[in-house]
């Protein structure tokens, strides 16, 4: 090469920094190193083995539940009633009947005190001061109590103490109500944020007042938001079963519900529990038929629920 | 017309406005504040909910107390609240409970991580689309379902594989924490990928730039960044984790063992108070004080990791956004 010809003092280092230089371009611009190539390769292959787990997990908790209680398919689970002795004519009926009272008594709770919480801490709420703070991270660390101590605050109030109800379908609605609160105020604060100050700006500077503004403009563009939100959280007042146990839905129920103040009931996630505690395959085939049930409605839910946020999402 | 009203009243009368009269309402407007003082209450639901569930802890468990010393309770293992001779030491549930934990934790952190790395970083976005909600359903499947799952599926088949694994089938802690695990694998797939999407591009590309690979980015740059919102999904897991009743109540038994072996059948606090409260224990009693007790210790271990881990979380999003 041209620089060994070079008679030149500077020959030297000039060599030893066109070869750095040469080494460095090629080290970042030319092909990786094979350790670091099969490296990469493996940890993908790892990543994708987690991911596939996940997603084999549940895939076999559809396919298994399906395969397992095929054979208790039959309108009779929606007919019949529970049995510990004749597995071949038991079903969910009056767990169907009770769950829907309690998802009726949930909405009609959450909807509400939901909005209107979250109405006040967006619109209302000075951040800053130390209660507003205070209600934000109440609602934060109640998303994540544990379901089942719900189920104790509702025996002390209202099985119990306070509003003494007994062991009824009411007691149960206002135990799941508090229990998806938070999920609702957490989903409709977050629907409220999207809509952008300059439509309240707007609002407020035509001269409404500000229940106005929220009333005719924020509530509105926010529907789709909260609407998802109320539907998730429904869904997972839906498959509670932990909470129910302790306000009085374990109680073995024949008939169906008529009166949401009076007499015991039942509600599907708990007659499900009831069957797989049975030691007979053919309880535990109910318990998978009724899995499979409530998959397939909590699955309608929540994909409603996805769609409804997608189709309705407004761009400002 | 009320607030068109105000406007003239600020009118000087040259038509002007008059910046010395302010555009303030000329009603007190109380309708608009009994609307703002019912929103409020609506708000202070959840603050008195915390109330709520703290006194009816807190009151039995006084009761309780009353009777048992606060040395028995918490450092012997002699457990059996519902004999004729009770015992009350409840380390043999508090075991059980960490039992069930540290196995669905040891399953669903790497599984959780790895997922949330392969999203945020590796996958295209069509398959983020496609997986992300498959998660999100995961997320929404009832925790019944996990339990009939446990017992009529994964029990019998591990059985199968390792026939001496587990001691009292169809029962065993690590059984109950693989299906918890499955239940959390969301929670910590999730937090954590939106923490490392949190991480700036700049940071990546910096990296980059100085000739690291891939793999490198992953897990020296974007990981290392999103710490916090890791370290928080994790927390927040190991809490829900703790608080699981139903899976638990099928898969892991009702014997309070005193051991951390994944093939022996435990009972864990959540266990224990499910199966009491549905049993018949008269009110009033000892028994029936000890669901309340060990409640209250179940909201303290949850109450303290939830703020912990929320906490963290409001760090990482100051920090990025």
């Amino acid at each position: 090469m041209a620089r060994r010809e070079m008679p030149n003092p500077m020959a030297e280092r000039t060599r030893l920094a066109t070869a750095g230089a040469h080494a460095a371009v090629v080290g970042n611009l030319g092909k990786q190193p094979r350790g670091d190539v099969w490296r990469g390769n493996l940890f993908l292959a790892l990543l994708l083995l987690a991911v596939v787990l996940a997603l084999i997990g549940l895939i076999a908790l559809i396919v298994q539940s399906a395969l397992k209680g095929a054979p208790a398919f039959s309108m009779d689970l929606f007919t019949e009633g529970p049995s510990i002795v004749n597995p071949e004519t038991a079903g969910f009926r009056p767990a169907i009947i009770g769950s829907l009272y309690l998802i009726a008594g949930v909405v009609l709770l959450i909807v509400p005190l939901g909005v209107g919480a979250a109405v006040y801490l967006e619109e209302y709420a000075d951040g800053d001061r130390w209660w507003n703070r205070l209600i934000e991270l109440n609602i934060q660390n109640l998303a994540a109590v544990p379901s089942i101590i719900y189920g104790i605050l509702g025996l002390a109030f209202f099985v119990r103490g306070p509003l003494s109800l007994g062991f009824v379908v009411a007691a149960g609605s206002l135990t799941l109500a508090l229990l998806v609160l938070p999920t609702v105020i957490l989903a409709a604060r977050e629907a409220i944020r999207a809509v952008p100050p300059s439509i309240r700006d707007g609002s407020l500077a035509l001269g409404a007042t500000q229940w106005q503004t929220i009333r005719r403009q924020v509530l509105p563009a926010s529907i789709p938001g909260i609407v998802t939100g109320v539907i998730l959280a429904v869904s997972r007042a839906l498959g509670e079963a932990a909470p129910l146990l302790l306000v009085g839905a374990a109680t073995f129920v024949t008939a169906d519900q008529p009166n949401p103040f009076e007499g015991g009931y039942s509600a599907m996630p708990v007659q499900i529990y009831n069957y797989a505690l049975q030691a007979q395959d053919e309880f535990k085939a109910l318990a998978a038929a009724g899995v499979v049930v409530m998959l397939v409605v909590l699955l309608a839910l929540n994909s409603f629920a996805i769609w409804l946020r997608n189709r309705y999402e407004q761009q400002w | 017309m009320e607030a068109r009203s105000s406007i003239e009243a600020a009118r000087a009368p040259g038509g002007r406005l008059d910046p010395s009269r302010p555009l303030v309402a000329s009603s007190p407007r109380w309708g608009e504040r009994l609307i703002q003082l019912s929103l409020a209450l609506c708000a202070v639901i959840s603050v008195a909910t915390t109330t709520a569930i703290v006194i009816s802890l807190l009151v039995p468990s006084i009761g309780f107390f009353g009777e048992v010393s606060f040395g028995d309770f918490f450092s012997t293992d002699d457990w059996a609240p519902l004999t004729a001779d009770p015992s009350f030491g409840v380390l043999r549930p508090v075991i059980g409970t960490l039992s069930v934990t540290l196995w669905s934790l040891m399953f669903a952190i790497p599984v959780g991580l790895c997922s949330a790395i392969y999203l945020s970083e590796y996958a295209s976005p069509r398959v983020r689309k496609l997986v992300k909600p498959i998660l999100e359903v995961l997320a929404g499947v009832p925790t019944v379902a996990f339990g009939v799952f446990a017992v009529t599926f994964l029990s019998p088949e591990i059985g199968k594989l390792f026939p001496e694994f587990i001691k009292t089938p169809p029962f065993a802690a690590g059984i109950a924490g693989l299906a918890v695990g499955l239940l959390i694998v969301p929670i910590i797939a999730s937090i954590s990928d939106d923490a490392m999407k949190a991480v700036p591009g700049g940071l990546r590309e910096g990296a980059y730039a100085l000739g690291a690979t891939k793999l490198k980015v992953a897990t020296r740059v974007v990981f290392p960044a999103a710490i916090s919102g890791v370290v928080a999904s994790i927390v927040l897991a190991g809490s829900r984790a703790v608080g699981e009743t139903m899976v638990v109540l099928l898969a892991a038994g009702k014997t309070p063992n005193l051991t951390l072996d994944p093939g022996a059948s435990v009972q864990t606090m959540t266990a224990f108070i499910g199966t009491t409260a549905t049993g018949d224990v008269a009110v009033g009693t000892i028994a029936y004080d000890t669901i309340f007790a060990v409640g209250a210790l179940l909201f303290v271990m949850t109450f303290a990791l939830n703020i912990f881990a929320i906490r963290l979380v409001r760090r990482f999003r100051e920090v990025y956004e």
